[in-house]
């Protein structure tokens, strides 16, 4: 039984607006790296923008434009990671300097939530702060230092 | 008996000829063989492979499981076989000793701390293509000769092993666009190198470009 699912939050900062001829294959990516997620066993929901395409539109700081946002929830962090390192979505992976600045401070977070919930931008934030400040915990880790779902819920 | 000791007494196992031909067969194999594949391959009967085999499970080298492979059940579906693939773990020695890895896990976490992903993508570029082995026709040999144990499926190559990996599982933007990139260099024209990882292998296979 899985009473729990796995939120998470990445944010990057781009090189330049996402219009810029720097940022054309990001963005012609988005489509095929979206519709990969859609279909990879596990994945539960990801949130978009108002064009409801993808999540290109959410600004997490109304004073950075140039800084993305995209959250998802998963069953697992198995179901997460096997998406991440999927053959497409790794080669965007390994293009991320291409389009995104280098990030000192900690730039995705995960959590565990209750099945069924969907987590807000200002509450997906709070967990990147968290993990800024803590370090990985329970409340927000990462690939590197996974948690397990709450007690008698869901496993890792 | 310290860690470098049994290290030894594991790899003196493959001091046999047989044994290391035997070895190398499973290991490059892309899923679990059984003694009858291992034995006709190696041109020996059945029970020296089977006796070879046994002594790579007891070192650690190889690991053993049982399956039916007919897919039969139940009586009269005949005793499940025993097959062999490589075991997890690595080994190495170095006489004297010397610490390369630790060297490349540091130096991984500096570049990706840094973000020079696309510096040491265009260094592996680089050092592909001025290998003396870069662009030759037998893409195949020059990747097994440099530990991807590939094989063909279709009219792909695939590559069961990564060379990389215990800095690609920590790394895996950073080391599988190196690799990509490593790959790149040194494959010929008529190959073109791709990520799509195969389970516990390479991020990378290749295809055969359509000639036109």
């Amino acid at each position: 039984m899985t009473d729990s699912h796995l939120a998470q939050v990445n944010i990057g900062r781009i090189i330049a607006p996402l219009d810029s001829p720097e940022l054309a294959d990001f963005v012609a990516l988005q489509p095929e790296i979206n519709a990969l997620a859609d279909r990879s066993p596990g994945f539960v929901w990801r949130m978009v923008d108002d064009d409801g395409m993808d999540a290109t539109g959410v600004r997490p700081d109304g004073n950075d434009a140039l800084l993305l946002f995209n959250c998802s929830v998963w069953e697992s962090v198995e179901a997460l990671r096997n998406f991440t390192y999927n053959g497409d979505h790794l080669r965007a992976l390994s293009r991320r300097r291409e389009w995104f600045r280098r990030m000192t401070e900690a730039h995705q977070a995960m959590w565990w939530i209750p099945a069924g919930h969907r987590p807000s931008v200002a509450e997906a934030m709070e967990r990147v702060a968290m993990l800024r400040e803590n370090g990985p915990g329970p409340e927000a880790f990462t690939f590197r230092d996974p948690y397990p779902a709450p007690s008698g819920m869901a496993r890792l | 008996m310290t860690d470098e000791d049994s290290t030894f007494d594991m790899l003196a196992v493959l001091g046999d000829p047989v044994r290391r031909r035997l070895y190398r067969y499973v290991a490059a194999s892309p899923g679990e063989v059984g003694r009858d594949a291992v034995a006709e391959a190696a041109g020996i009967s059945r029970s020296l492979a089977a006796f070879h085999l046994d002594k790579l499970v007891e070192a650690g080298l190889l690991t053993v499981s049982f399956r039916r492979l007919s897919g039969r059940t139940g009586p009269g579906a005949g005793r499940p076989a025993k097959l062999y693939r490589r075991a997890e773990g690595e080994h190495a020695v170095s006489l004297p000793p010397r610490s390369y890895e630790a060297v490349g896990r540091l130096l991984a976490e500096v570049l990706e701390n840094a973000g020079l992903d696309r510096e040491l993508q265009a260094a592996a570029r680089a050092t592909g293509a001025a290998h003396p082995d870069a662009c030759t026709d037998d893409m195949e040999a020059v990747l097994r000769a440099r530990g991807y144990e590939p094989y063909r499926e279709g009219e792909t190559l695939r590559l069961r092993n990564c060379p990389f990996h215990a800095l690609a599982t920590e790394f895996p933007a950073l080391i599988c666009g190196m690799n990509l990139a490593l790959i790149e260099g040194l494959a010929p024209e008529e190959w073109s190198p791709a990520m799509d990882p195969c389970s516990g292998g390479c991020c990378v296979m290749l295809s055969k470009k359509k000639s036109h």
